[in-house]
C-alpha cells in the first residue's frame, strides 16, 4: 500500500449557518480516477478547493503524498503535484498561451522559455485532443470557449518540473463537444493508467461511469456512496444523489386553469430547447444544476420588460436577486431605503420621495414579511443573511408587478425565513402574480406547479403536476447514461 | 453629547473643522485685521469650486471609472462665448446666460452620446470631448478679451448684505442639488447606481437615462461657472478652467463623498471648497510660496483618501 | 503559414494605418516636410511624450490610472535642469528617490485597495509643489551631454525617429518579452489567477509603478534636452496625452491590453495631428482639438472592426 496522493481526513468547512462540508474522509491514491457526482450544494466544489488549497478546512486535515501534514495552502497542494482545472475558465484572456503557460508553471525560466513553453504545450495539446487546429502562439482571448478549455486543460497536464500527479477537472467538458470530450476522456484515462490520479466532476454520467475506477456520490456536504465504478449504473447513480427516504408527496399543488391568461410565452427554438409558458396566478420552476442557462433566461426576461433610459413601469415585472452581494443588496442604504428602491415612484409627490409614505410601506412590509430588526433606518448589512433575503423579496412584492423573477434567492437561508417566504408566494400567486423561480434546491423546486429542467444552456424537460419529482428532476438534469 | 456624536459621524464634518481651524489660523496671524474681507474673498471663490463641485459629484457618486474631465474646457468655452454673445450689451445678459446654459447641455449630451456610442469608459470620452470643447474655446476666443455688461459685472462682483452674490448663487445652486441628492428620486437612483449599477439595473431603475442626466447636470454648472467666472474677472481667459479640473475632483475627495461612488454629500463640498481656498491664504500670511501650498493640498488629499479607507474596513 | 488577423492586430493597425495616413497628407501639403530636417521638426517632441506615454501604460497595464504624469515629468525636467548640469549625482539621487517613492506609492494604492485616480491626484499636487520649490521661476539649463543627445545627427533617419523606435523596442521587450511584462500584464487581465499561480500581486504592482516612474523621470530629462530649460508647468498636459496615447496605440483601460509600440506610434500620431493642421495653414488653435477629433475617430473605428469580427 503506497501513501495516498491526497488525503482529506474528516474534513468540515462551514459558510456562516451552513454546513458546506460535514466530516468529510476522501483518500486519492496514484493510478485512480475517481469520480465526484452530486446534485447543487451537494459539497462538490468545497471539497476541491479543499483539495487545492484554496480553502483551509474548520476542521480535519489535508495532505499531499509523503509530505508533512503541516504544510497547507495553495504552495502545498502544488508542490504536492496537485493541478485545477477550474469550473469558470481561469486563464489571462488578455495574454498568449505561452504566457499563459510561464504564470501557470514556476519553472519556466531562464532564456527562451517562450520556445520551450510552446513546444511543451504543442505536444501536450496534440497529445490530449489530436488533430486539433488551436494556434498555440495565439492570445487566449482570440480562442474560442472550447478552444480555451482545451488549452487550460492541456496546461494542466503539462510536465515542467515534474508530471502532474493528481488533475482535478471540474466540469472539463462543459465547453467541448462529444467528439473533443471523448478525447480528453481517452486521455484522462492513458494518464490514470500510467500511474497518475484524476478527481473528475461532471454533470454527464456517462463520461463517470465511462472513466472513473471509483465513484463517489455526495450529498448535504457529506460523502454518501463511494464504490468502484463497476457497483454503478446510471440509474442507480441517480437514485444515490437523491433523498432515498423522503420521497416526499407533494402538498398543496395546485392546477393553474388553461383559461387563465398567457404572460410569458418563449417559443421553442434549437438553441434553447422547449419553450417558455406561464400563466396568470402561476409558480413555474426552473430547475437543473447551478449555471446551466436559468439566470441568463432571467435577466434576459427582466432586460426585455424594463427600459434603461426611461423610468420603469412597475407594475410589469420585479426582480429578486439570488447572490445578495454582488447583485442584489445596496450595501451602503438603510434597510427602507433597500426596500423601497423598487417603487419609488408611487412612494414621491413631485419627484421627491415622500419619508412619510415610504416609512408606512417599510412597516408594512417589515410586518408582513417579518424582517427581524428594531428599526428599519438601520443599515441592511446589521441584518443577517436571510433578513436580508427577506427585504430583497419585499421589494419586489411592494411592488405591483404582474411577474416575479427570482434567482435562486433562497441559497443559505435559514429553514423559518424559507417558511415564511414560501407561505407569501404562494398567497401572492393566489391573488394573482406569476412566479418564475429559479432553485437550485429540491424543496423548493417540488412547491412550484409546473418545472422547466435547464441543461447545458437549453431547457430539457418540462415537468408538471405529479411529475414534478426529485428523481425526474435529477433524472433530466444529468444527461443520460449513453455516450 | 449625543448630538456632538451625531455630527462626528457626518462624513462631511472634517471638511469644516479643518476649513475652521485654518481660519483661525490665518486670523490668529493677521490679529483680526482683515477678517471681514479674508472671509468675502474665501466665501466668493470658493463659491466657483462649489458650482463645478457639485456636478462633479453627481458624477462621481455614479461609481468607479466616472469623472467628467472635460469641466475646464467647459468652463472656458463658456465663458468665452457667452461674453462674446452679450458683447457689453446688457440687455442681452439672460439669453448670455441661456448661450452658457445651451453650452452645457451640448457638452454633456455630447459627452454620454460618446460614451455609449464609443462604448469607451467616461474618463477617455471626457477627454477626448475636453480636447474638442477646448480648441472651440481657443478658436472662438482669439486673444480678444471682451468685458461682460457692466450690470453683469457688478452683479458678479457686489454683495447684498455683505455677502457676495455669487456665494448666494452657489448657496442656491447647493440647495437644489442637495434636494436632488437627498429628497428626490433621482438621487436614490444615483446612489443606487454607484453602489452596484447591475442591482439598480435588476431594481427597475433606468441607468442609462439617469447617468445620462447626471453627466448633463455636471457640465451645465460648469458651463454656469464659466459664465459667472468670466463677467466676475472682468473677461474669459483661456486657462480659467484650468484649475478646475483637479480642484473638481479634490473637492468631492475631501468633502467626504465615497470615492467609490454612491454616497455623497453637499455640506462638504462647501467645507472642502472653503477649506481650499483658506488653506491658500493661510500660507501666504504666513509667506509660504505656492510650492508649499501645493504639496500641502496633496498630502491633504491622500491622507483624506487613506482615512476613508479605513473608515470602510473597520466596518 | 496561415494568417489570420486578430483583433490585437487591427488594434495596432489602427493608430499605424492613421500615422501613416497623416504623413502622407501633411507630405502632401508640404513635400518640403519629406526631409531629414523636416522629420526632425515634425516629430521632435514625441520622443518625451512617447516616454511619457510608455509610463503611463506601464500603470494601464495593472488596471489603474495615473494623473500624476504630467507633474512628475515637470518635476524631473525641472530637477534636470536644474543639478544635473552643476551637480548631477545629487540630480541622479533625488530622481532615484522620485522613483522609489513611485513604487510606493505603488504599494500603498494595492495594499489599501484605494482608488489610483485619487492618490495620483494627490500627488500630482505634490509633485507640482516640489517642482516650483526647485525652480519657483522659468529656468536652469540643459547638461550638455544631455542637449547633444537629444540633438544628435543621427545618419539618413532623423534622431527622433530613431529615438522613438528604441523606446518602442526596449518597452516592447520589457512589457511583452519579459517575464516581468508577462506577469504585469497578468495582473492587469486577471489577478486572481496570478495569485492562485504562486505570485505576489503587490510586488508585480510595485514593479510597474517603478517602472513607470523611470520612464517618466527619462521624459523630463528628454524635455529638457529640448527646450534647454525648464519651467514647473512644462509638461501639465501630458498626463491627458499620455492618456490618449496609450488608448489611441490600442490599449485599454482594463484587462491588461496594452501595446508598447502602439502607444508609441499613438504618441506620434497625437504629435504629427497637431503639426499636419500648421501645415494646412490652419490656425494652431485647433491643434488639440485635432488631437481629440483623431481619438474619438481612431476609438470609432476600433468599434466598427470589432464589432465585424464578432
Amino acid at each position: 500500500m503506497t501513501t495516498p496522493v491526497v488525503a482529506v481526513r474528516g474534513a468540515s468547512v462551514t459558510f456562516g449557518a451552513v454546513r458546506a462540508l460535514s466530516g468529510v474522509d476522501l483518500e486519492i491514491s496514484a493510478g485512480e480516477a475517481v469520480g465526484l457526482v452530486g446534485h447543487n450544494g451537494a459539497g462538490k466544489s468545497t471539497i476541491v478547493n479543499v483539495i487545492n488549497g484554496g480553502l483551509t478546512p474548520h476542521e480535519g486535515s489535508v495532505s499531499y503524498g509523503g509530505m508533512a501534514s503541516g504544510m497547507t495552502g495553495v504552495s502545498a497542494a502544488r508542490a504536492g503535484g496537485v493541478r485545477c482545472v477550474f469550473q469558470e475558465l481561469s486563464l489571462c484572456s488578455n495574454l498568449s498561451i505561452v504566457e499563459n503557460a510561464r504564470l501557470m508553471h514556476a519553472g519556466l525560466t531562464g532564456f527562451g522559455w517562450r520556445k520551450r513553453a510552446l513546444a511543451l504545450i504543442e505536444t501536450k495539446l496534440s497529445e490530449v485532443f489530436p488533430g486539433n487546429r488551436v494556434d498555440c502562439s495565439a492570445t487566449v482571448g482570440t480562442l474560442s470557449i472550447a478552444e480555451r478549455q482545451m488549452v487550460e486543460i492541456a496546461l494542466n497536464f503539462l510536465d515542467v518540473s515534474g508530471p502532474p500527479k493528481l488533475v482535478i477537472l471540474d466540469e472539463p467538458t462543459s465547453s467541448l463537444d462529444s467528439a473533443l470530450a471523448e478525447q480528453m476522456l481517452a486521455h484522462v484515462r492513458k494518464f490514470v493508467s500510467g500511474g497518475g490520479s484524476v478527481l473528475l466532476i461532471s454533470h454527464i454520467l456517462g463520461e463517470i461511469l465511462s472513466t472513473s475506477t471509483r465513484i463517489v456520490v455526495m450529498k448535504d456536504g457529506g460523502v454518501v456512496a463511494a464504490r468502484p465504478v463497476s457497483e454503478f449504473t446510471g440509474k442507480s447513480l441517480v437514485e444515490a444523489m437523491g433523498s432515498v427516504v423522503r420521497e416526499k408527496t407533494r402538498t398543496g399543488v395546485r392546477t393553474v386553469l388553461d383559461t387563465s391568461p398567457t404572460v410569458i410565452d418563449i417559443p421553442a427554438t434549437p438553441r434553447t430547447g422547449l419553450g417558455l409558458k406561464a400563466r396568470k396566478g402561476e409558480v413555474i420552476g426552473l430547475a437543473g444544476l447551478g449555471g446551466h442557462g436559468q439566470t441568463a433566461m432571467l435577466l434576459a426576461l427582466f432586460r426585455e420588460r424594463s427600459s434603461n433610459w426611461l423610468p420603469h413601469r412597475p407594475d410589469e415585472i420585479a426582480f429578486v436577486a439570488g447572490d445578495r452581494a454582488l447583485n442584489g443588496t445596496f450595501p451602503l442604504w438603510s434597510i427602507l431605503r433597500n426596500l423601497s428602491v423598487g417603487n419609488l415612484g408611487a412612494l414621491s409627490k413631485r419627484f421627491s420621495v415622500h419619508a412619510a409614505n415610504e416609512d408606512a410601506v417599510g412597516a408594512e412590509w417589515k410586518q408582513k414579511t417579518a424582517i427581524r430588526t428594531p428599526d428599519m433606518h438601520l443599515p441592511i448589512l446589521s441584518l443577517s443573511g436571510g433578513n436580508q433575503q427577506k427585504v430583497l423579496f419585499a421589494r419586489a412584492l411592494s411592488t405591483p408587478a404582474r411577474i416575479v423573477l427570482m434567482d435562486d434567492p433562497m441559497r443559505g437561508v435559514d429553514i423559518g425565513t424559507k417558511q415564511d417566504v414560501y407561505s407569501i408566494i404562494r398567497a401572492e400567486a393566489e391573488a394573482g402574480r406569476t412566479f418564475i423561480w429559479y432553485s437550485t434546491e429540491m424543496d423548493e423546486i417540488c412547491l412550484c406547479d409546473r418545472v422547466y429542467v435547464f441543461r447545458d444552456g437549453a431547457i430539457v424537460a418540462e415537468l408538471s403536476g405529479d411529475e414534478v419529482s426529485e428523481h425526474n428532476v435529477l433524472a433530466a438534469s444529468f444527461s443520460g447514461e449513453a455516450a | 453629547m449625543t448630538i456632538f456624536n451625531t455630527a462626528l459621524s457626518k462624513p462631511w464634518i472634517w471638511s469644516w473643522l479643518a476649513a475652521l481651524a485654518t481660519f483661525v489660523l490665518t486670523v490668529l496671524f493677521t490679529g483680526g485685521a482683515s477678517t471681514f474681507s479674508l472671509g468675502q474673498a474665501t466665501l466668493t471663490f470658493a463659491a466657483f469650486s462649489v458650482i463645478v463641485g457639485l456636478g462633479q459629484m453627481l458624477v462621481i457618486t455614479l461609481g468607479p471609472g466616472n469623472v467628467d474631465l472635460s469641466v475646464p474646457a467647459t468652463i472656458t468655452l463658456s465663458g468665452t462665448l457667452a461674453l462674446k454673445f452679450m458683447n457689453t450689451d446688457a440687455s442681452l445678459i439672460l439669453p448670455g446666460l441661456l448661450v452658457a446654459i445651451g453650452i452645457g447641455l451640448g457638452v454633456g449630451i455630447a459627452n454620454y452620446g460618446l460614451i455609449k456610442l464609443l462604448r469607451i469608459p467616461p474618463i477617455i470620452a471626457t477627454l477626448s470631448m475636453s480636447f474638442l470643447v477646448q480648441s472651440l474655446a481657443i478658436w472662438s476666443n482669439r486673444g480678444l478679451r471682451i468685458k461682460p455688461p457692466d450690470e453683469l459685472s457688478a452683479f458678479t462682483t457686489g454683495m447684498t448684505l455683505g455677502i457676495p452674490n455669487i456665494a448666494v448663487v452657489g448657496l442656491t445652486l447647493s440647495v437644489a442639488i442637495w434636494w436632488l441628492l437627498d429628497r428626490s428620486i433621482y438621487g436614490r437612483w444615483i446612489s443606487a447606481i454607484g453602489q452596484s449599477p447591475f442591482a439598480a439595473r435588476m431594481a427597475g431603475i433606468p441607468v442609462d437615462g439617469t447617468r445620462f442626466l447626471t453627466y448633463v447636470i455636471c457640465a451645465v454648472l460648469a458651463a454656469l461657472c464659466g459664465y459667472l467666472l468670466a463677467c466676475f474677472s472682468g473677461g474669459a481667459a483661456l486657462n480659467m478652467g484650468a484649475e478646475y479640473l483637479l480642484m473638481s475632483i479634490a473637492v468631492v475627495v475631501i468633502g467626504g463623498s465615497a470615492v467609490a461612488g454612491g454616497n455623497s454629500n453637499v455640506p462638504g463640498i462647501w467645507g472642502a471648497s472653503l477649506f481650499m481656498f483658506l488653506v491658500v491664504s493661510m500660507l501666504n500670511t504666513y509667506g509660504f510660496g505656492a510650492g508649499i501650498r501645493l504639496m500641502l493640498t496633496g498630502l491633504i488629499i491622500i491622507a483624506v483618501i487613506i482615512a476613508a479607507s479605513r473608515r470602510v474596513s473597520a466596518r | 503559414m496561415k494568417i489570420k488577423i486578430s483583433a490585437d492586430h487591427i488594434r495596432l493597425l489602427i493608430p499605424l494605418v492613421s500615422l501613416a495616413v497623416l504623413l502622407v497628407a501633411v507630405f502632401w501639403l508640404q513635400p518640403r516636410a519629406m526631409s531629414y530636417l523636416g522629420l526632425n521638426l515634425l516629430f521632435n517632441l514625441a520622443v518625451p511624450i512617447a516616454l511619457a506615454t510608455i509610463a503611463q501604460m506601464l500603470v494601464i497595464a495593472v488596471n489603474d490610472l495615473d494623473l500624476s504624469i504630467g507633474t512628475f515629468v515637470s518635476f524631473a525636467a525641472c530637477v534636470t535642469a536644474v543639478y544635473m548640469p552643476s551637480t548631477p549625482l545629487l540630480g541622479i539621487f533625488i530622481l532615484a528617490v522620485a522613483i522609489a517613492a513611485y513604487a510606493f506609492m505603488g504599494m500603498i494604492i494595492h495594499l489599501r485597495d484605494l482608488p489610483s485616480i485619487v492618490v495620483t491626484l494627490g500627488m500630482s499636487f505634490v509633485w507640482g509643489g516640489l517642482a516650483v520649490l526647485i525652480l519657483p521661476s522659468p529656468g536652469g539649463q540643459a547638461p550638455v551631454w544631455l542637449r547633444s543627445m537629444m540633438t544628435a545627427q543621427t545618419p539618413i533617419i532623423p534622431f527622433a525617429i530613431v529615438a522613438s523606435l528604441v523606446i518602442g523596442i526596449v518597452a516592447h521587450l520589457i512589457v511583452m518579452k519579459s517575464t516581468l511584462g508577462v506577469a504585469i500584464r497578468g495582473v492587469g487581465g486577471n489577478a486572481r489567477s496570478v495569485s492562485r499561480a504562486g505570485w505576489s500581486v503587490l510586488r508585480i504592482k510595485v514593479a510597474a509603478y517603478a517602472l513607470s516612474g523611470f520612464f517618466s523621470v527619462l521624459a523630463g530629462m528628454a524635455l529638457v534636452g529640448l527646450t534647454t530649460s525648464a519651467d514647473a508647468n512644462i509638461a501639465l498636459r501630458y498626463t491627458l496625452l499620455s492618456i490618449a496615447g496609450v488608448i489611441l496605440g490600442g490599449g485599454e483601460f482594463v484587462g491588461g491590453r496594452v501595446s508598447p509600440i502602439g502607444a508609441v506610434v499613438g504618441a506620434l500620431t497625437l504629435t504629427l495631428a497637431g503639426s499636419f493642421l500648421s501645415f494646412l495653414r490652419i490656425s494652431p488653435d485647433w491643434q488639440i482639438g485635432a488631437q481629440g477629433a483623431v481619438l474619438i475617430v481612431v476609438l470609432g473605428l476600433r468599434l466598427i472592426f470589432s464589432r465585424r469580427e464578432a
